[in-house]
């Protein structure tokens, strides 16, 4: 967006807000209430934005935030939206809110349900590959080498991230796309995509956080860019679970993963040879993807 | 009148179909499967009014129904044992969030082992999650209670429970008088709470608060819920009015010279009642509402009857200390000036009770004034 086209007015997020400095997950749902606000409901999990909403009768968000409990919310935003329906508010946009735990984890099966249902609404994972909320306990989408308060040193995440990207497509929804809040534009336009789609859309959004990840506050941009150009976290969108598009290349070659990793202090001591694992499994993920991008060329 | 042979499960499907919700949300178990299949079969014939969404769980029965009814929609789902269990998070929430749900639950014993008698403690073991809960003991007064659930519900938003034994009731026909679906409609009439979520109203709803606002909701909702019992009789005296039936949140026979009462919840209740011309100088109480526990209808009842002895089938049992019925009886008699003696006979498994068996416990708790608990099992 140009800075000149930026409107005060469309902001959906307020002021005194409870996220931490440098929070990933507060720009994110900045971001998205302005892409996709005024007219919006929000269903929000158990996860660091049941904190960041404030607390009653204080709200951050200039949208009615419906709590749900941890493992709850696809299908309460399956029952929101059919309820919104029958009171005939169709046009009010409906957005599940969940953070990795919410939606890799604990959340996968009523996400899996509203999926395979092809609910209409827009379910947004801010992943921050932790259970952060609670004090960064592993979850399925800590990545592969990275400590954490339930594999701390010399323990460290064993096994790969899960890829929530290939399970959502493997639903065959109408829409789904990963961001980061690097790249806000790029976030904007699948927000305003998907908004349009009907059906079930998925967004998928790393959003770094200083304290869990133990980053200076004032990188998270910084990470963000870096997730992105060094194939860590592509940015692309599937339609339909067949066609998928890469919407943002990495600048140049892909930046080595070492640059990544080496300012976190969750990959801190992380051996060479498990760096080295660890590039190799980004490395394959990248040409997969490729591949299925490539696919998709040669079949339009 | 039109009189309809159907099963406990029917009815419950057709008091639904004919008050009209907005939202169906259902995952099948044994023994509800017929409740969902038949709402399933009013939707495919247009019949239904509102939508069915077949879904992944339980659990996602009870959050969809939740999610909707925060929308301001009227919402239905039922369940059974494992399945209830299953809900128990989202049973605390629903209550919590003050959103009015109807939900029937189908008396099943939890395992392990797998078992499908209808033992209550699957639904009575929900006790405190400030739901209320009603029992019916014959398919016409789950038809009409399912009706009566709603309005009940969404006066004091707070969801309810309409419980009955698998099976017995379940699976069981019966001749059944159906309502007028326009009478119904009329008598009904459309939900009259207030949507929770409102798009063009920024809130921040049922998020994270102190204990000290959360200790003041607490009271509020078991005050609220303290008011059901006279709601429920307007209700019932409305529902007489329109329909020439109704209920009580206890039902009572007490033959003259009455000093001992069964107490009984669910189909039980309908043993007792045809044992009692057997059984000398002995009443009855079926015990329809659970929660909130009708302790004043109770009391009130044993006083002005001066009875001395109640003794309570208790289709469950809260292992280390007894039947929960009986527990709760004790407790709502105590204060009593001449509180009535507590026997109870334990059907846990959901065992069958025969008159038979009826009659022999009541001439072993009489005899032996020391046993407090017998084992329905013993009574064979």
């Amino acid at each position: 967006m140009r800075i000149d086209e930026y409107k005060q007015e469309s902001e959906m997020l307020n002021p005194g807000h409870n996220a931490c400095p440098g929070c990933g997950a507060a720009l994110a749902v900045r971001y998205l209430t302005r892409a996709l606000g005024p007219n919006l409901a929000i269903v929000l999990t158990a996860s660091c934005w049941s904190i960041i909403s404030g607390m009653p009768p204080l709200t951050a968000l200039k949208c009615p935030i419906l709590h749900c409990p941890f493992p709850s919310a696809g299908s309460v935003g399956s029952g929101l939206r059919r309820g919104l329906n029958a009171r005939g508010q169709h046009n009010t946009t409906v957005v599940v809110l969940a953070g990795d735990g919410g939606t890799f984890d604990i959340g996968l099966q009523a996400l899996s349900g509203a999926a395979q249902r092809n609910e209409d609404y827009l379910f947004v994972c801010y992943d921050n590959e932790a259970y952060m909320n609670t004090g960064m306990q592993t979850s399925s989408a800590t990545p592969f080498g990275a400590r954490t308060n339930t594999a701390p040193y010399p323990l460290f995440k064993e096994g790969q991230k899960k890829d929530i990207m290939q399970i959502m497509a493997a639903h065959g929804i109408p829409y789904a796309a990963t961001a980061t809040v690097a790249f806000p534009d790029d976030m904007e336009r699948k927000l305003k995509k998907a908004q349009e789609i009907r059906g079930f859309r998925f967004m998928h959004i790393l959003s770094p956080c200083p304290p869990g990840w133990g980053t200076d506050s004032s990188d998270t941009i910084h990470l963000s860019r870096l997730a992105v150009n060094t194939g860590f976290f592509p940015l692309y969108e599937i339609v339909n679970g067949v066609s998928w598009k890469m919407t943002c290349q990495p600048e140049g070659k892909r930046t080595p993963l070492k640059e990544y990793l080496q300012n976190q202090r969750r990959f801190k001591q992380m051996e060479d040879l498990r760096i080295e694992a660890l590039q190799e499994e980004v490395d394959h993920d990248w040409e997969a993807l490729q591949e299925k991008i490539e696919a998709t060329k040669c079949s339009d | 009148m039109a009189y309809e042979l159907m099963s406990g499960s029917q009815a419950a499907a057709v008091a639904v179909q004919r008050v009209g919700v907005d939202l169906v949300a259902a995952y099948p178990i044994t023994p509800q499967t017929a409740i969902v299949e038949t709402l399933a079969n009013f939707e495919g014939k247009g019949e239904l009014g509102g939508e069915f969404v077949s879904v992944e769980s339980e659990y996602a029965a009870l959050a969809c129904c939740y999610g909707a009814a925060a929308a301001g929609a009227r919402v239905f789902t039922a369940t059974a044992s494992h399945g209830l269990a299953y809900m128990h998070e989202m049973i605390h929430w629903c209550s919590g969030a003050r959103v009015p749900i109807v939900m029937v639950n189908v008396n099943r014993t939890i395992g392990a082992p797998w078992s499908l008698d209808p033992d209550q403690g699957d639904s009575l073991s929900q006790r405190d999650t400030g739901w209320m809960q009603i029992y019916c003991s014959g398919a016409q007064e789950v038809l009409d209670t399912v009706m009566q659930a709603f309005l009940l519900s969404e006066e004091l938003l707070l969801p309810c429970m309409v419980v009955f034994d698998g099976f017995y009731i379940s699976h069981t026909y019966e001749a059944v008088d159906v309502p007028d679906l326009e009478k119904t409609r009329k008598f009904i009439g459309p939900p009259p709470f207030t949507a929770q979520v409102q798009p063009e109203k920024p809130a921040n709803i049922h998020a994270l608060i102190t204990g000290d606002m959360q200790a003041d909701l607490v009271r509020n909702r078991h005050e609220t819920m303290l008011r059901a019992p006279a709601v429920f009789k307007e209700i019932n005296h409305r529902f007489a009015e329109t329909f020439g039936r109704s209920y009580g949140v206890i039902d009572s026979v007490m033959p003259p010279g009455t000093k001992k009462v069964i107490l009984a919840a669910g189909a039980t209740a309908e043993t007792v009642r045809w044992t009692l011309p057997e059984l000398e100088q002995t009443g009855m109480v079926q015990l329809r509402m659970f929660r909130p526990f009708p302790r004043e209808d109770l009391c009130n009842l044993f006083e002005a009857h001066d009875i001395e002895q109640v003794v309570v089938i208790d289709r469950n049992c809260s292992t280390g200390m007894g039947g929960i019925l009986a527990q709760e009886l004790q407790a709502a008699v105590y204060g009593m000036e001449k509180p009535p003696a507590v026997k109870d006979i334990i059907l846990a498994g959901g065992i069958d009770l025969t008159p038979e068996m009826l009659v022999k416990a009541l001439t072993e708790t009489a005899s032996l004034d020391k046993v407090e608990q017998k084992w329905g099992v013993d009574l064979r």
